[in-house]
């Protein structure tokens, strides 16, 4: 059973109470396509738990295969600088056809990013941060995007709607 | 039918082969003595959780590669499937063809479904003597991940051939 080496900590795009009783994370590529299906069933789960649920977005960017994964992760940390992070990830998940440079650029702009920001972030200025996700994810077993962890625990059960809200209800009925 | 060998396991030499990576190449498993070397068993080309394995693993190639190790993939498909596989999701490792006899190779390892005619999804890591150091069967329909290949390296590492505890 593959768990997360490393715990959600300050570091960390948090969306929830800090003491919520259920802590999702998901390690994430914004330019994959699983993901952008189950970001609106995410969301929804979110809804559904309340304030049950601590959610939690780390980058897992497969650049091999997507090349515009890197560049709207760049994004969404500058975008997390500044104190919208959630509003960029909402925005790239939402235009997924659209993720070239011109369109994130374009999406900088939406935000309200200073106007250096794009530009420093894909010269490369929040790698560490994204690098140290993906590694993270490595080692915790990440095998595949979307991936997602229970309280800590690697889940590799259905992702449907129904399931995940009966199973996290029942943890936060537990805990 | 030939009978099945029991899965193999940690501490047991590994079985040599020689298997073609390409149409006119050949890898064989005792030319990469010296570094450690992770064989990972796959179904199937194609298959949509294979791909995820397989593009995963390219990934963290650059991981693989900072404990020396090289991957080599692993399934029945024969070398033009691979080629076309390899070509569309980019991949910058060897995968080998257990194509003729089918499947001689996985079946040595123990690793070897007769009754579905491919490999199972399974993981070794091969210290740099040839011995095996770690192994995992996975469930055919969950991609296990690398956290445990890079476990077991970093094991290798801390622990080179002969001194494992």
């Amino acid at each position: 059973m593959s768990k997360l080496t490393v715990p959600v900590g300050a570091h960390d795009h948090v969306s929830g109470p800090a003491d919520a009783p259920v802590t999702l994370v998901e390690y994430g590529d914004y330019e994959c396509p699983y993901c952008g299906e189950a970001y609106p069933l995410l969301k929804a789960v979110q809804h559904a738990l309340g304030d049950n649920l601590r959610f939690v977005f780390r980058n897992f960017p497969l650049t091999e295969m997507h090349p515009h994964a890197l560049h709207a992760a760049e994004l969404a940390e500058a975008a997390a600088a500044e104190g919208k992070f959630w509003e960029a990830h909402d925005m790239l998940y939402e235009n997924q056809e659209a993720l070239a440079d011109q369109d994130l650029a374009r999406y900088a702009h939406a935000l309200g990013l200073p106007n250096t920001a794009f530009g420093e972030a894909v010269s490369g200025r929040y790698d560490a941060k994204i690098e140290s996700d993906f590694s993270s994810g490595v080692r915790s077993g990440v095998n595949g995007t979307p991936c997602l962890f229970i309280n800590g625990v690697r889940y590799d059960g259905p992702r449907d709607y129904d399931t995940l809200v009966a199973l996290l209800t029942q943890l936060a009925g537990e805990s | 039918m030939s009978d099945t060998p029991a899965l193999l396991a940690a501490g047991t030499p590994a079985p040599d082969f020689e298997l073609p990576s390409t149409p006119d190449q050949r890898v064989s498993l005792s030319s990469l003595r010296g570094q450690p070397v992770i064989l990972a068993f796959y179904p199937a080309d194609w298959s949509p959780v294979c791909g995820d394995q397989m593009a995963l693993y390219n990934q963290i190639l650059p991981e693989f590669r900072r404990a020396g190790a090289q991957l080599l993939g692993i399934s029945v498909d024969g070398v033009w499937c691979h080629a076309a596989f390899a070509q569309d999701r980019k991949l910058h490792f060897p995968l080998l063809a257990d194509f003729e006899p089918k499947g001689e190779v996985a079946r040595r390892f123990g690793v070897y479904r007769e009754q579905d005619g491919i490999c199972e999804r399974a993981l070794f890591v091969i210290d740099a003597a040839g011995t095996i150091a770690w192994r995992h069967v996975s469930p055919l329909g969950i991609n296990p991940g690398a956290d445990g290949i890079l476990d077991a390296l970093d094991k290798l590492a801390a622990h080179p051939t002969g001194e494992r505890p």
